[in-house]
């Protein structure tokens, strides 16, 4: 029985609205890391917030604000954690790739 | 007659996607993302590495150097374009909320917001592109520091606003399904595939506003 014939009967049987996850509150906090990201990477950096504290708290944020748009926008969340492999492979093989780089970067 | 409808409902049920039950479009719009999440990933990858070869700029100039991305691009205007791009994916959310509630001007309502925020968002990075270009940057050179800065920066930008451009057009027919009353309570995956398609468009751009325009 696929999904919409389930939900179809959900509806028929118990007359109830769906329930969605805080999609406003996920935004919220989008913004705020959005508003963060932009005063972190606004101050200028030197010996008191050294550049490369400016690098990773920036990454983190922006790892951060990826992960709320693919679990709750993208309802990772609710899904299979097969699926949740498969979304998640790409991510890892990339930084894979990164930190493969770097060393031959540094050497240049 | 019987035995073959009998035999060919027993082949649906069968072959049902496993990971994504609901429909097997979901799952290979997942495949597919998963793909295109390669492609930007080594677009990114690159670009961390050509930038870690080299030192940022400093003032006198010193080729080979990387231009400090806040002297060179406009952080405000994509910063904004951020939080478009954002609200556009509240918007798609909002819509498939809509019409799994059963309500399906409101999800007309809710696409046709996401859209307009996706032609909003091609616009600016036009204007910027256009300003970008009207300064000097090129995919060659560009008057700051080394070549590989616009090269860089307009495939990964490129890239994205491609991808921006073709979500507009896949909602725009979503949308014109959508008011030819295509969608329902009981039948939603074409809404949910796309909107998968658009937040994945969103996903991309935080990780490039961070690593093009930030770090």
């Amino acid at each position: 029985m696929d999904e919409s014939q389930r939900r179809k009967e959900h509806y028929e049987d118990e007359h109830v609205t769906t329930l969605h996850p805080n999609y406003m509150g996920v935004f919220w906090w989008l913004l705020a890391l959005t508003i963060l990201e932009l005063i972190c990477g606004s101050l200028p950096t030197g010996p008191m917030y050294p550049y490369f504290a400016k690098v990773f708290l920036l990454i983190s944020m922006a790892v951060g604000k990826a992960a709320l748009v693919a679990l709750y926008f993208m309802h990772l969340r609710f899904e299979t954690r097969t699926l949740g492999l498969i979304a998640i492979t790409p991510m890892i093989l990339c930084a894979f790739f990164l930190f493969m780089l770097f060393p031959d970067s540094g050497w240049r | 007659m019987s035995q073959a409808a009998a035999s060919g409902h027993a082949t649906a049920d069968v072959y049902e996607s496993p990971l994504t039950p609901e429909s097997w479009s979901k799952l290979a719009m997942w495949i597919f993302l998963a793909g295109d999440a390669m492609s930007f990933g080594g677009l990114l990858a690159a670009y961390g590495a050509l930038r870690y070869s080299m030192p940022s700029c400093t003032d006198p100039i010193q080729l080979p150097c990387w231009p400090m991305p806040s002297n060179v691009l406009g952080i405000a205007l994509t910063g904004f374009m951020t939080f478009l791009l954002i609200c556009s994916s509240v918007t798609m959310v909002k819509a498939l909320a809509a019409i799994q509630d059963g309500q399906p001007k409101r999800m007309c309502m809710f696409l046709g917001f996401t859209i307009l925020g996706g032609i909003i968002f091609l616009g600016l990075q036009a204007y910027e592109w256009s300003h970008l270009i009207h300064e000097g940057l090129a995919l060659s050179h560009n008057p700051w520091g080394t070549s590989q800065f616009g090269t860089t920066f307009f495939m990964t930008t490129g890239f994205h606003g491609c991808h921006v451009f073709g979500g507009v057009c896949y909602l725009t027919t979503v949308l014109i399904k959508g008011l030819r009353g295509g969608f329902s309570a009981t039948n939603y995956n074409g809404v949910e595939t796309a909107g998968l398609y658009w937040h994945f468009v969103d996903l991309i751009w935080i990780l490039v506003f961070t690593f093009i325009y930030l770090v």
